[in-house]
């Protein structure tokens, strides 16, 4: 057994992470106040190949393996949440055409999903139904022309800026995905504002009023695509949100190693405190805990390993339970610096308990761990 | 290579206590939870060296030990 990274993956760590620090770090704070990750940002991703790093080169994408991806996820996560989301939608959708899109779907969106020509949103969840997602109320209406598409959507993250939507809806009680353009007719979005966390990521509310689609936009067939589908795509954007949750907690750590070593309190500084010591090694442990599940989910999902889904869920619960409590500690660190806006960390704890609601709630990572586990001892799973 | 044998050792791992029939209906039996299909695919691919599409995508294809092999010699055909 040998965790180290290649020397490849090493020198992209390092580019990312000057990346991060030279363009998204001193100016997350604004995009949090602007409630939006500025156009330019997203245009330097898209150069770097960093918006969709998962698409071959083939496509035009930086075609990174999933460790490489997840170090990618780290260190934007690390400086801006929100801009990390957009990786994690780019890549879902990215994925779902890459891994069950026809050859017509691959040859036109993912070099333009690549190169961001074009802007993605995964559109599951809505008004009444979030972890039921089998129970989305979106409805498909079969037509000779194609489908029409009826429903609203909810919490799109980068909805209000997407050139493209992955849609899930369903009829005839079975659900399936689409491909929908925004200038469909009958496709609008609303701007979701004043978020608690990841604010500056265009969360938007999609509203879908007959909007007619090509037979072709369909993906997956109808019914038994839809679970292989979403939760294929699903298992990226938690493996993505699992390294965005180990770069908030490296932000934070980061933020308080420096304030503790600076900050004097009783004559000498706080890191020389017992009690904020406790604080740091406690927050490093967790930190280099939840890393260590990202590398194993990501060595099994390099690997084509059919556990990888199953750990990525362990790496995703444990990594975003883990960033609001090290956030939590980073804002205690601070003191009364940690609540103002002249320090990033309230940032990160606002962020950081984001992450434990996105691409399923920690209490469904739960039961599913917990489903998994029973269902290895004994051999049976519970439906 | 038998096919049929590689899919119920697979299969054994969920239906460890049942003696899973050839044409009996895997999903309908409640014992599979939601990454089961994942896996399945997953499983599919990884042992068979085929990939799976979207137009195989159909549950008809997934439902019994008899449909997964037949997609699975199917797809070994085209491949091979």
């Amino acid at each position: 057994m040998k965790i180290e990274l290649t020397q490849q993956q090493q020198a992209a760590q390092a580019e990312f992470r000057a990346f991060a620090n030279g363009e998204l770090f001193p100016f997350a704070d604004q995009f949090d106040r602007d409630e939006g990750v500025p156009t330019s940002v997203i245009e330097q991703l898209a150069r770097r190949k960093y918006l969709s790093a998962i698409i071959p080169e083939e496509f035009g994408g930086l075609g990174a393996d999933m460790i490489t991806y997840g170090l990618l996820n780290e260190e934007i996560g690390r400086a801006c949440s929100s801009t990390r989301s957009l990786l994690t939608v780019q890549g879902m959708v990215s994925y779902a055409i890459m891994r069950w899109g026809k050859p017509q779907h691959k040859q036109t969106w993912l070099p333009r999903l690549a190169n961001g020509q074009t802007i993605a949103a995964f559109a599951l969840t809505e008004p009444n139904i979030g972890s039921d997602a089998k129970h989305i109320e979106t409805t498909v209406e079969v037509r000779a022309d194609g489908y029409a598409i009826t429903g609203r959507k909810k919490w799109i993250t980068f909805g209000e800026v997407a050139d493209l939507f992955l849609v899930f809806a369903q009829g005839e009680g079975k659900a399936s995905a689409f491909l929908i353009e925004r200038n469909t007719p009958g496709l609008t979005t609303l701007p979701t504002r004043g978020l608690l966390g990841t604010r500056a990521s265009r969360v938007a509310e999609v509203h879908l009023d007959q909007c007619v689609v090509p037979k072709e936009n369909l993906i997956g067939g109808l019914g038994f695509g839809f679970s292989t589908i979403a939760l294929s795509a699903l298992d990226l954007g938690r493996y993505s949100v699992a390294w965005g949750s180990v770069g908030i907690g490296q932000a934070c750590l980061e933020a308080s190693l420096k304030y503790a070593s600076e900050r004097k309190q009783f004559g000498e500084p706080l890191k020389q405190h017992q009690l904020i010591q406790e604080m740091i090694a406690n927050m490093v442990t967790q930190i280099k805990a939840a890393r260590l599940l990202c590398y194993h989910a990501g060595y099994l999902k390099d690997a084509g390993d059919m556990n990888s889904t199953a750990e990525t869920l362990i790496a995703k619960y444990f990594a975003s339970s883990m960033a609001p409590r090290v956030a939590s500690d980073a804002v205690q660190i601070h003191g009364g610096n940690g609540c103002g806006s002249d320090y990033p960390v309230q940032r990160y704890l606002r962020d950081a308990k984001i992450m434990e609601i996105i691409e399923g709630s920690n209490q469904m990572q739960q039961v599913m761990i917990s489903r998994n586990t029973f269902a290895e001892y004994t051999g049976r799973s519970a439906a | 290579m038998d096919v049929k044998l590689k899919i119920k050792q697979f299969l054994a791992r969920y239906f460890k206590d049942y003696n899973l029939q050839d044409d009996e209906d895997i999903f309908s039996l409640g014992f599979v939870n939601s990454l089961f299909a994942m896996q399945l695919v997953m499983f599919v691919e990884q042992t068979f060296q085929i990939a799976i599409a979207d137009e195989d995508l159909n549950i008809d294809n997934f439902r019994t030990i008899n449909a997964l092999s037949s997609l699975i010699q199917r797809k070994l055909v085209v491949t091979g």
